[in-house]
Order: C-alpha cells, then structure tokens, then sequence
C-alpha cells in the first residue's frame, strides 16, 4: 500500500468524522486513528487544497484557522461532498464478521445476545453473504470458567486453581495471579501467574477441575502471553523423537510441530511419513504413542520405545483384574 | 509528492462524485489542474489511469458509462454516491462496546488493521466504538494459512481458483478447481467451502494442506454463490459429532480429567477407582482418548469400544506378535 493510498483511506473516513464532531482536537483524531498529530496535520493541509473545479482553496471546506492554530482544534463546515464515510469494503466486512462471531463463540453468554444484534445490523450495511464463518469450540462450562475468572482478571484477585496438565493428567492446587484468558488453535486458556513454579504459564480451561475466585489481591500483573504462534514453541535444546506413522495418522503433522517429515516408499507403512518432533515431556510421547497404536512405530530413542511398551502393558494388566 | 498527489485523488474523487452524469476523459482533464499540466495526452491518460485504479483498490466505486447516448464511442465516468455511501448502521451503546471488542480479535498484522479500517469507518459514522476498550475474554483469531486471504477475497469477488490439494492420507497433491463460497474456521484451523468444478458438488478444503500458490481460474464475479448458502452446515462435518451412545468406564481417582468433564455419572467404585459415565458419538474418537490415558481408565461397556481398545494396546505391547497375525 502507497502512503497516499493509505493517506486517501483516512481522509475518506476523517472528513465525515471531522463533520459529525463538529469540533475536535486534534489529539483526539489522532487517537481516533491511530496516527500521531502531525500525520492529522498533514491531512488537514491536504484537505485544504481539495476542492471543485473553479472554487479557492478553503472555499470547499471552511476551516476555523485560527482555531486550528491557536488551540489545536479542528472545526469545518461546509464539507457536504463527503457527509458519509465509504462503505465496508468486502474483506473488511469480513474481517469484522468473523472477529464477531469469535466474540459470540468464545465469549460471556450475556454478550452473545449483543453480538447477534450488532452482527445483523453490519451483516445488513456490508451486504454481502456471510463470506466467513468461525466457530471456537467452547462448551458451556467453559465459557461460565471463563467469565468468572474474567471477573477476578477485571477486579485484581487471585485465584485458586485446581488444574491436571496434560502431560501428567493429575489434578494439582495452585495459588495464581490471572493476566488473560486468551483463545489459541481452538481452545481456552488462562494466562497466570503461578506462584508455585515462580513462572507466567498457561492453563488449558477444558482441564481445570475448579477454580475459586480469592479475596487476596494479585500481586504481579504481566503482559498477555503472545500466542499467536502457538502454544508450544519447542527451543534447540528440546529433545526429539523419530517415529513412523502410516497413512492413516498423517494428520499428526497438522497438529504438533513437526521438525522434519520424509515419505516412507515401501513396507508395512508405505505411503506414511518418517517424523521427527520435539519432545517436552516423555510422558506426552508416550500418550500420542498409545493413542496411534498400530498406525505408528517409535524409531528412536529406544528407551522411551521401552516406556511406550510398559505403559501398553500396565493398562492391559488392568483388564486381567475379575471385575473389569 | 504523495500529499500532491492525494491532493489529486481526493479532487477527482470529489468530481466524480458530485456529477450526475458520466464526465468524459477530456471534460476530466480540462477540470483538474495537474491533469490540465499534463505534458501529453499519453501522460495524461497514462495518470487517470493509474488514478482511477488507486480510487477502486480503495473500494471507491468508479462506475463507467455511456456520456453522450447519441455519440457513445466515449466512456465517461462518475462515483454513485449510493454506491459509494456506508449505508446507516445505528448501534447502540452496547452495540458499539461489541464492535470496538472486535477490533482487538484478530492477532494477524493484516487482518487487524483491516479491521481497524472498518471501525474507522464506523467511528466516522458516529458509532462510539472505544479502543481502549478492556477486553474481558480475548478469543484470537489466527490465520497462518498463506492462502487464507487469497480465499476470502475469491469468495468475496465471486472468482474461481486453482490450487494443488494432498488429501489427508496421501502425499500426493491433486489440482483441484473450485468456485469459493466462504471461509470456516474451526479449532483454530481454516477451511475454504465451495463447489469443486470438476467433481460437481460442494466440498471443505482444508488450508493447511493446500500447496504453492491459488491461482485465480477465470474473472471476479463468474459464478454465484447459493442464495441459500449456509456455511455453518456445509461444514457442519468438522464438528464434533453429537453423542448418541454411553460408555462405562472406570478412571482412576484424580485422573482423566478431560473425560470427566464430559460425565453424566460418576459414582465412587472399588478403592482408587470412579465409575464414569461418559456419552460419545465416534467409537474411533473415544477409543484413541481413552488408549492415550494408558492405565487411568479401563473400559468396561460397550463391547466395540473395549475390544477396540484391548487391540490397539496390545498391538503396542507387542508389536512382533500382533504384525505376525494381521
């Protein structure tokens, strides 16, 4: 995008905004768009050289000068050639709708309501079909989690978090200062401080078990984590596995990262990939590994081959008991 | 010089706009002064040109039209201030706080500022959306998908793609040709829906796993999209499928939390050990859950279930004795 492609796109929206205020300083434009003062400065000099054919500089759109000057405040009239800002173009009705609908999915029940108002009204003034579709799968207990510790993020209270890791799948009591309760690859999290490991972590919402809003303050308050890249982000030093899956488990490279993938030609699992993939805990390891059964085969490291096996076979030994 | 030439874009536009009937090329040039300086009509033709292109990436609507119905061999243009206008949207004060939310969605630089641009717009109407507003619950959207813009605005211009597409159990891409009706987002991943041409019927593309490039395969505005298109449904496959069966299970005290969630009853069983009932839809969904939690869970009923779980775990205790008898 040129600078005066994006200088034409402000103007469009800034002179019927300038008209419905009526009177505004122009540090409040400047938050309004986004922009530092003397970009506005800029467009207002622009502006004063717009005009018809045949009319002065100034005669098109009556600025107050002097109130621009001595105030930094921007009155103008007589700016009727643009009463209306240009309509929602269609990505970006897009872009707006899906933003929407993830409120709605995502969100407080209490907000669904508004968003279904708001929806069909930009739904109306775009005029499109609906070009886009999001649904974050959240169930209900999830989403009332969510808006209760919303509540202790919004009054600075700790929580009392009873939660089960994925990788140890046992549930633990912790005392956390909560920052966010943020959406990534399609589940909730919340963002905490965790004043038992001493670190800022994530808890995946579908595993906590309870959560108990305290009357103590929270006492650390950082930034969001950024998750736009994915919740796991595996570094050198994180060890790896290879392992084999057959054709029927390729979709494993959609959902971990996966460091390198080689197609396997021939035997038992032609048509299957060869993988390597960063291994954070064994324990996660072995789970994926019971989950693939047949359908993988662990290359290396052979110890964790061994605990792959023994773990199979501790879950068979409970079948053999007479009651199960 | 870019403020020059804003200045130029914003006259034009303000021509255009305020003419009833479509002003020819000349009548264009003789009323814009850096049109009017123009060394030749080649530099100017060469100028509102590239003009009239910049207006329309803007989403301006330059119509072209017939300027003298008894001569018509020279177009003229103008702006419909219809067209142009964002139509009244009205929103509440409750309304507004959703849509200034909304503006803090997207986590993709392009998509946010895209966003920003709508709100501009809105905000210029009169719609108090604040964006400082705190955002109580933050759902992020991601698009990491390369093609994922190329897609939208395919299904939003109306024109056809080509792309190469590996299924998901083979390596092999196929070129696929598709009229794009919409985007879907599901668990964090996008899928384009449309009519596959050359199978005849509508299909879900999975983004992720399409290769190179999407290449336009024809003119925007070439096909329609259903009046009735529901994207929700024709991808209602991607959801989870709705329980309609039971499972007995017995989970060991403090584990298998996930499972538990989702349990009608759980009453206490022989010592360390719950009995949990859970209700499933897929026999293959529920069989790789509960083979992950390993010795945590035991399956008592259905039958289908435990049998497929005995296999699958005995395939990995022993992986020599189960290849041998296939």
């Amino acid at each position: 995008v040129t600078t005066s492609a994006e200088q034409m796109a402000r103007l469009l929206a800034l002179v019927p905004y300038l008209q419905r205020r009526g009177e505004v300083s122009v540090a409040e434009a400047a938050q309004r768009f986004g922009v530092p003062e003397r970009t506005i400065q800029r467009d207002l000099q622009v502006l004063m050289y717009c005009g018809l054919p045949g009319q002065l500089p100034g005669e098109v759109i009556d600025f107050d000068f002097e109130a621009l000057e001595d105030q930094s405040v921007i009155r103008i009239r007589d700016a009727d050639f643009l009463p209306r800002p240009l309509r929602l173009g269609s990505r970006e009705g897009a872009a707006l709708l899906a933003a929407l609908t993830a409120l709605r999915e995502g969100g407080d029940p209490d907000v669904q309501e508004i968003v279904d108002r708001t929806v069909a009204k930009v739904r109306a003034a775009v005029g499109e079909g609906a070009a886009i579709q999001v649904t974050p799968p959240v169930d209900a207990t999830e989403r009332r989690l969510a808006a209760r510790l919303s509540d202790a993020i919004a009054n600075g209270r700790q929580v009392l978090l009873r939660h089960a890791a994925a990788v140890r799948d046992e549930v633990r009591s912790r005392v956390v200062d909560p920052v966010a309760v943020s959406e990534a690859q399609g589940h909730l999290y919340l963002d905490a401080w965790d004043h038992d490991s001493e670190e800022q972590r994530l808890f995946r919402l579908d595993r906590v078990v309870d959560a108990e809003i305290l009357d103590t303050a929270a006492e650390t308050r950082p930034d969001p984590l950024d998750l736009s890249h994915g919740v796991f982000r595996p570094t050198s030093a994180t060890p790896t596995a290879r392992v084999q899956v057959a054709p029927t488990a390729r979709w494993v490279t959609e959902y971990y990262p996966v460091e390198q993938a080689q197609e396997i030609t021939d035997g038992d699992l032609a048509g299957g990939l060869e993988i390597v993939v960063p291994v954070a805990h064994p324990r996660w390891l072995v789970g994926l590994m019971l989950r693939l059964g047949p359908e993988a085969r662990l290359v290396e490291p052979v110890d964790l081959g061994d605990l792959v096996r023994a773990a199979a076979a501790r879950a068979l030994t409970n079948y053999d008991t007479p009651d199960a | 010089l870019s403020a020059r030439k804003t200045e130029r874009l914003m006259n034009l536009l303000i021509l255009l706009l305020s003419t009833r009937t479509y002003l020819p090329k000349h009548k264009l040039r003789e009323s814009l002064e850096e049109y009017r300086a123009a060394p030749s009509d080649e530099a100017f033709e060469k100028m509102f040109e590239r003009d009239k292109e910049e207006l329309r990436a803007l989403g301006v609507p330059v119509e072209v039209g017939s300027y003298d119905p008894l001569f018509d061999d020279e177009q003229g243009y103008r702006i419909s201030r219809a067209e142009f206008e964002l139509p009244e949207i009205h929103l509440s004060a409750d309304e507004a706080a959703v849509v200034g939310l909304a503006a803090r969605v997207w986590k993709d630089q392009e998509l946010a500022a895209t966003t920003q641009d709508a709100l501009r717009k809105l905000a210029a109407d009169g719609v108090d959306v604040d964006p400082e507003a705190q955002s109580l619950i933050a759902p992020q959207l991601v698009a990491e998908e390369p093609s994922f813009l190329t897609f939208l605005d395919a299904a939003t211009t109306r024109r056809p793609v080509r792309f190469g597409y590996r299924s998901s159990t083979s390596a092999a891409g196929q070129e696929r040709r598709v009229e794009p009706w919409g985007v879907v987002g599901f668990r964090g991943r996008w899928y384009a829906v449309g009519l596959d041409r050359d199978r005849g019927e509508h299909r879900v593309f999975r983004l992720g796993r399409v290769e190179g490039e999407v290449s336009p395969d024809g003119p925007p505005g070439s096909f329609d999209v259903p009046a009735d298109l529901d994207l929700k449904a024709l991808s209602s496959h991607l959801a989870p499928e709705v329980p309609d069966r039971e499972a007995v299970l017995l989970v060991r005290s403090g584990r298998a939390v996930p499972l538990r969630r989702r349990a009608t009853a759980t009453d206490p069983a022989r010592d360390g050990w719950d009995l949990v009932r859970v209700p499933f839809g897929r026999v293959d969904t529920l069989v790789a859950e509960v083979c992950e939690l390993g010795d945590a869970v035991v399956v008592l009923e259905p039958d289908d279930i435990r049998d497929e779980v005995l296999w699958r775990l005995r395939s990995v205790a022993d992986p020599a004795a189960e290849r041998a008898q296939p």
